[in-house]
């Protein structure tokens, strides 16, 4: 394929373990070994790589990426190699000291996850007691460094309740940016509809809400909004389209179109271990099997929003229709939009459904579905 | 922006030139925008230090353009950056 754009961003899952285990873990349910996890050498060549393929923003996520012993030599790499660079983190695993000498490193900006308001729910969301405290600990560290900080709410059916304070710990923390995520089904929180799809109704409110708060916090807060897509009529542009815009290194190596992309069975990915990222992203067969329109059928094909949101998202389509070519069955001119719509309600409706927490990488799973 | 009040690139918030699109970028968290000839052209100018007014006044005698007419042109890319919590205004 010819006239690639390269990439703008790039997310370097540095690792799938992680103290928490939330059930909306966008891990694969399949994680990889920390035996299997690349080296410091292999990560610091995939930087400069990606540097000189285009990539201007880092992400270091994980699992949680402060569980890397080499986490500070990593940001200090990926600086040198001229790549903002941004730590998406629990907090857990940041001491005061490591923030120190993330700062001295050069690390440009945090995102900081928010499972919850309050210790009671942030702590059985994530599954770890103490969490919310130490959390808060943190953020009183950010901020004596001045670290930019973004908080990450991820909001379902068991905290959407809490937007309205979680707004206004954005406020009090002095956080430029809040992401108002609503779970999307993939990797874990697939096993977990039942427990986290919200209502209808909270679907609704939420994005009022968010659409309030905008105008009432305009320069203050900025509120970046993902909503809850099974209640939508029109499917996310997922990824910005396939191999447009972002590419995913997972723990051991593969590179991947966007971090759902191995629940899609019959593609394969190349590793950076065996080839440069440049020839992975202009050649692989998993990043060109999606690119662009011409893998569309109808009705993307002819539809006039093909280039607006590219299908929506391929994963979602192989998870719920069994065929990742397939329209998103989100949209409204998908065959299989009513049923989704009408399975979405049944989620919602299963009330005290429990959650399925995500296991350790390597860690016996719970029986198969 | 008035031409009192003084534009600052906050912590986080950085110009840089991309060397793979030949093109100056402000990169700021999580995103990355592409800036015109202008719009680096003024972001070069922002210090901290001067005002809004000293801005304009030194790109109109550095392009030899009407200083109004600047401050036209750049006034609204200032405000839209600051909506997104990329520049910091001190009155």
């Amino acid at each position: 394929m010819t006239g690639i754009a390269p990439p703008i961003a790039m997310l370097a899952e540095l690792t799938h373990r992680c103290p928490l285990s939330c059930p909306y873990c966008s891990n694969p349910v399949e994680m990889a070994l920390q035996e299997s996890e690349l080296d410091t050498d292999t990560w610091v060549r995939v930087f400069q790589e990606a540097a000189a393929l285009g990539v201007l923003q880092l992400h270091l996520s994980g699992g949680e990426p402060a569980s890397r012993r080499d986490l500070v030599t990593l940001v200090q790499a990926a600086r040198d190699a001229g790549l903002y660079t941004n730590l998406i983190t629990s907090a857990i695993g940041l001491t005061e000291r490591r923030l120190a000498e993330l700062d001295a490193a050069g690390l440009d900006h945090v995102q900081l996850s928010l499972q919850g308001t309050d210790a009671d729910m942030a702590d059985r969301v994530g599954g770890y007691r103490g969490g919310f405290k130490r959390k808060m600990q943190t953020v009183e560290w950010i901020n004596r460094i001045g670290f930019p900080l973004t908080l990450n709410f991820v909001l379902h059916r068991h905290n959407a309740h809490q937007l309205e304070r979680a707004l206004e710990m954005a406020l009090e923390m002095g956080a430029r940016r809040i992401e108002v995520a609503t779970v999307q089904f993939h990797g874990w929180a697939l096993k977990n509809r039942d427990a986290l799809m919200p209502t209808r109704a909270q679907a609704r409110a939420v994005t009022r809400q968010v659409e309030a708060a905008r105008k009432a916090h305009k320069g203050t807060l900025v509120i970046d909004y993902v909503p809850a897509d099974y209640h939508d009529d029109y499917p996310k542009r997922c990824m910005g389209g396939w191999g447009s815009t972002g590419l995913n290194v997972a723990p051991d190596g593969q590179v991947l179109p966007c971090h759902a992309a191995q629940s899609i069975p019959h593609l394969r990915f190349d590793r950076v271990q065996d080839k440069p990222l440049a020839e992975i992203w202009h050649n692989s067969s998993a990043f060109n099997a999606y690119r662009g329109t011409d893998w569309m059928a109808e009705p993307c094909r002819s539809c006039e929003r093909k280039t607006v949101d590219f299908g929506g998202c391929r994963c979602q389509a192989m998870a719920i229709v069994g065929d990742a070519s397939a329209t998103d069955p989100v949209c409204i001119k998908s065959p299989h939009h009513k049923a989704l719509q009408a399975q979405a309600d049944d989620h919602a409706a299963q009330g005290d459904a429990p959650f399925v927490h995500r296991t350790a990488p390597g860690a016996a799973r719970e029986p198969a579905e | 922006m008035l031409a009192q009040e003084v534009p600052a690139l906050p912590r986080g918030v950085r110009l840089h030139f991309d060397k793979v699109r030949e093109k100056w970028v402000l990169l700021a968290p999580e995103r990355a925008v592409t800036l015109d000839q202008i719009g680096h052209a003024i972001l070069s100018e922002v210090d901290g230090a001067r005002s809004f007014g000293q801005i304009t006044r030194a790109l109109s005698e550095k392009y030899d353009a009407p200083v109004d007419q600047i401050a036209e042109d750049s006034s609204g890319f200032l405000d839209a950056l600051r909506n997104r919590r990329f520049l910091d205004v001190t009155a």
